[in-house]
């Protein structure tokens, strides 16, 4: 095989592609309308803040420090308290719904407080259990801000205990729970871009026979998935281009990594993504049920098992282990710590390690699946 | 030139494991022939033969289980790509984009054969020129017609010089004309380049014009050797016959074909009828009621084939319906228009498809259109049966005018698509049961029509078989049984022997000229031209005017007495399009 013969052909299978693609809108949507679309309307649309939340309150304490201490009940959009006189009260209340959570502070109170043990109850509709986190996230933190505001002597560590526990939204101060699905909607963009668009578009040439007559050829195997991931890799970049642009200036989701490693990250993982979408299309040779492997092999697990919704710790420990061999966790992982962490050179470095692997692994899989026969 | 084989097959074997069939079947079983170089070889069979299975393995892209095969030199099981750098290839599925324009398509395939830039637009310039599409370049080949389509595909497959060039079933619905430019493409590449051309094909005819002929028949080689020698097989056996008056070429085909001690095959040919010998029976045997006149004939290579088929041993063909007359249509007039159109317009946008046309259709005829592609065949047919709306013009189907009673003309017809249109996961028993249901059938009636149809076509052993899986003729055979369970009095049929082989064909036209014996009127379409002699009457569509309407005979008639159907309907076509030109 002579390497300008290789060029030439390179250069016509790319150039068909691209001919097909702008003759056929339905890729360019999917690859680059599509992601912008999901992440205008899923970014401004979907978020978890909960505001006005009923609160029943039940101050035992009556001293004007547990009233500064609770103050935030009152200036925040976030909660809409309901002061009870007594415990019972607030718990009727509770059964009948009225109110999502009691916050209750005993009469020793302030005392404790300046003894460093002070507690305050917080005790939470459960049902509801994703409103729930959210309340009690918003309650630990406005209760951190107050301590913020009135470093207590003595001892030291003055905290208000007991049932508020250590809050993670750390790198999130301005509490938007955008800040976390923009990272995420990039994954779940990236997928279908990657998985979906590969594997319909080469499960569509082995529907119409084309690909039949490309075998009987003096085309490689190589080449021919070649020139089919050059073109939607570009419309995938393209996509995660207009993404970032998004997420930078419409939603100002800081980026506190640097960019080369999210662009790279993102690399690898798109070659990951087509590897499997060739390997899909060749297993399936039929574009809807291509469609329908790539949908739950690739965009279910990104959307579910990733840790984008639900948090993988909270799961059983043998769904934890499927999610967190998935190449969209690993993605998922990288750029999260990369837009809101900062450089973290150990998990960059061991992400993007895991994701050269599936690349390199499903790259070598879908070569050793296209074998030049057609049966 | 070396007397090398192109092509040197050892017992090549392959077997396939068919989910639908549940079983598996062998493609190929222990083929060896030998195809010479610089020459038009041609592979036949029936349907299932191996033909596509060997096709493929010639081109590397299917690997046999055993066996050795030697293709211009290389051993292609070991090393395809050797062989594929130096072969043109055009699969069924002709290979093209749809989305691309001719040109682009030209240059795709041109560029990854590695032609030099400057050669390749001299080159397509050529190739589109000798297949007619020079100025057609810039249209996307998705819009082309059906023969158009077969011949761009035909120039990919050209697009770079090659050894060798292998084609499967290039002409399978090709309008008579196009098959001929076809042809005379890769008869001017086997004399003037040496190439060695390889195509299988339906029509025995286009065999004949071939150097080779390699007969397959459920994946063994029944014949390879010279069409003049598979004739020859039939030497002696062929003979014809001519009518009586008052008695049509179709009865004597029926009379001949009863006659099962003497004769092994027949069919309606130039207004009398062909049939071939039982080997060992004489043409003083032959003693046909209403027939006179009898002949022997020259053998041509169809009788060759079919006494090859046909010969004891070999599986013959599936007999076809008993011509028992259906009660609901008897009684009524033969003569009585039952289908008349006056004006007849469809217009697409600024395009007309049918500028005006007007003919009648008499009960109990079988009435045939034809048309090369893209001459406003389909859109007639379609709107006849109701499915396309009429742009303007008068149509009245079974006394119904179909703008204003379209579903209930609809309970008159039944209709048969080109494509298979059953469900093919029910059985066939299931499928009847809800196609009669969606006449209205049901309960006691219901059952016994279908056990009227099931009787009709002979498929009482396939009743619970799935629809997928059922032989090729017998699909065909359900599909007319749904089609006539709610006992319409016209029979639409769309292609219906599209992809059939010839003893499929046979069979399938007996159950039309029994159905139409027995009161019904039967409208059908087909590219096959000798299937033209089984209709009472033909009309000729061209650019969506009538060219020639009339008897088979008429029609040949009035073109100066043309030979065969396949030349008479050429000279009509050409002469029209050369009037209109000039």
């Amino acid at each position: 095989m002579s390497l300008p013969g290789f060029g030439r052909r390179m250069r016509a299978l790319v150039r068909k592609e691209f001919i097909q693609m702008s003759r056929d809108n339905s890729s360019i949507l999917i690859g680059a309308v599509l992601p912008l679309l999901l992440i205008l309307v899923i970014g401004s649309g979907v978020s978890l803040d909960v505001n006005d939340i009923p609160v029943a309150v039940v101050m035992e304490d009556s001293s004007p420090t547990l009233r500064d201490v609770l103050s935030f009940l009152e200036g925040s959009s976030q909660f809409s308290p309901v002061y009870t006189a007594s415990m019972r009260d607030a718990e009727a209340l509770m059964q009948d719904r009225e109110v999502d959570a009691i916050l209750r502070a005993r009469s020793d109170f302030t005392p404790n407080l300046y003894r460093g043990r002070a507690s305050i109850q917080l005790i939470l509709y459960g049902v509801d259990s994703g409103r729930a986190a959210v309340i009690q996230g918003y309650a630990d933190e406005a209760l951190a801000m107050w301590e913020e505001r009135h470093p207590v002597d003595a001892e030291g560590s003055g905290q208000p205990g007991g049932i508020v526990i250590v809050n993670r939204m750390w790198f999130n101060e301005a509490n938007s729970s955008r800040w976390y699905f923009i990272p995420g909607l990039i994954v779940l963009i990236m997928t279908i871009a990657g998985v979906f668009l590969t594997s319909l578009i080469m499960a569509r040439e082995w529907e119409r026979g084309t690909l039949e007559a490309l075998f009987v050829s003096p085309l490689g195997p190589g080449e021919i998935l070649a020139a089919k991931i050059v073109p939607y890799f570009c419309v995938a970049m393209t996509g995660f281009l207009l993404c970032l642009l998004a997420s930078k200036f419409l939603y100002r989701v800081p980026l506190r990594g640097s960019l080369w490693l999210v662009v790279s990250g993102t690399v690898l993982y798109l070659l990951a993504a087509s590897g499997m979408g060739l390997m899909i299309s060749s297993a399936t040779r039929n574009q809807f049920l291509a469609s329908q492997v790539a949908l739950l092999t690739s965009f279910l697990p990104a959307l579910v098992l990733s840790g984008f919704i639900f948090d993988l710790r909270s799961m059983p420990g043998f769904i934890r282990g499927i999610g967190s061999v998935l190449p969209s966790t690993f993605y998922m992982d990288l750029l999260k710590t990369l837009f809101l962490a900062g450089d973290n050179r150990r998990i960059a470095a061991k992400d993007c390690a895991a994701l050269a692997a599936y690349a390199a692994g499903f790259m070598l899989l879908a070569l050793a699946s296209t074998r030049k026969r057609v049966a | 030139m070396s007397s090398e084989p192109a092509v040197a097959a050892k017992n090549l074997s392959r077997s396939f494991r068919s989910r639908a069939l549940g079983k598996t079947v062998r493609a190929l079983d222990g083929v060896s022939f030998e195809m010479p170089s610089g020459e038009i070889s041609a592979l036949i069979g029936p349907d299932g033969a191996g033909k596509t299975t060997l096709i493929r393995v010639i081109c590397g892209i299917v690997r046999p289980d055993s066996g050795r095969l030697v293709v211009m030199g290389a051993d292609v099981t070991k090393s395809p790509r050797a062989v594929q750098g130096r072969m043109g290839y055009m699969p069924q599925q002709s290979g093209l984009y749809d989305d691309l324009t001719v040109q682009e398509n030209m240059d795709l395939y041109a560029d990854i054969r590695g032609v030099a830039p400057s050669d390749r637009s001299r080159r397509a310039s050529w190739l589109l020129g000798m297949a007619g599409l020079a100025q057609f370049t810039d249209r996307a080949a998705g819009r082309l017609s059906g023969g158009m389509k077969q011949k761009l595909a035909l120039a990919c497959a050209l697009a770079a010089p090659s050894d060798i060039l292998v084609l499967d079933e290039p002409t399978s619905g090709v309008d008579p004309l196009s098959r001929r430019e076809l042809w005379e493409i890769l008869r001017l590449m086997a004399r003037d380049e040496r190439m060695t051309v390889i195509l299988s094909t339906p029509y025995m005819e286009e065999a004949a014009l071939s150097g080779m002929v390699l007969v397959l028949n459920e994946g063994r080689v029944l014949f390879a050797g010279s069409p003049g020698d598979l004739s020859m097989r039939a030497r002696g056996l062929c003979g014809s016959l001519m009518p009586e008056e008052g008695v049509s070429a179709r009865a004597l085909q029926s009379r001949l074909l009863d006659d099962g001690e003497t004769i092994i095959d027949a069919l309606p040919h130039g207004g009398g009828a062909r049939f071939i010998l039982r080997p060992g029976a004489s043409l003083s045997d032959v003693r046909i009621e209403g027939s006179r006149g009898v002949a022997s004939a020259e053998p041509r290579l169809e009788d060759g084939f079919m006494t090859l088929l046909l010969r004891p041993g070999a599986s013959g063909p599936a007999r076809g319906g008993r011509a028992s007359p259906s009660p609901a249509v008897q009684g009524q007039a033969a003569g009585e228009t039952v289908i008349e159109v006056r004006d007849l317009v469809r217009k697409f946008g600024p395009f007309t498809a049918v500028g005006g046309i007007s003919f009648g259709v008499r009960r109990m005829e079988i009435f045939g259109l034809l048309g090369p592609n893209g001459s406003g065949k389909t859109t007639t047919f379609r709107m006849l049966c109701g499915l396309l709306p009429a742009t303007g013009g008068f149509l009245r189907v079974a006394g119904e005018d179909l703008r204003f009673a379209a579903s209930h003309a609809r309970m008159k017809i039944g209709y048969v698509a080109q494509k298979f249109s059953l469900y093919g996961n029910l059985s066939v028993r299931e499928n009847l049961r809800f196609f009669g249901g969606a006449y209205g059938l049901h309960g006691h009636k219901l059952r016994e029509r279908i056990e009227e149809a099931v009787e009709r076509f002979g498929l009482g052993e396939y009743m619970n078989e799935r629809c997928s899986r059922l032989p090729g003729g017998f699909k065909q055979r359900a599909a007319m049984a749904s089609a006539l369970l709610h006992e319409p009095e016209i029979l639409f049929l769309d292609e219906p022997t599209s992809g059939i082989d010839p003893l499929a064909r046979r069979a399938f036209w007996r159950s039309i000229t029994s159905l139409a014996a027995s009161g019904m009127t039967v409208i059908v379409t087909t590219h096959f031209m000798e299937e033209a002699e089984y209709c009472d009457r033909i009309v000729i569509l061209d650019s969506g005017s009538i060219l020639a309407i009339g008897t088979p005979g008429e029609v040949r008639e009035g073109t100066g007495g043309a030979p065969t159907m396949d030349e008479a309907f050429i000279r009509i076509v050409e002469d029209s399009r050369g009037r209109n030109a000039t």
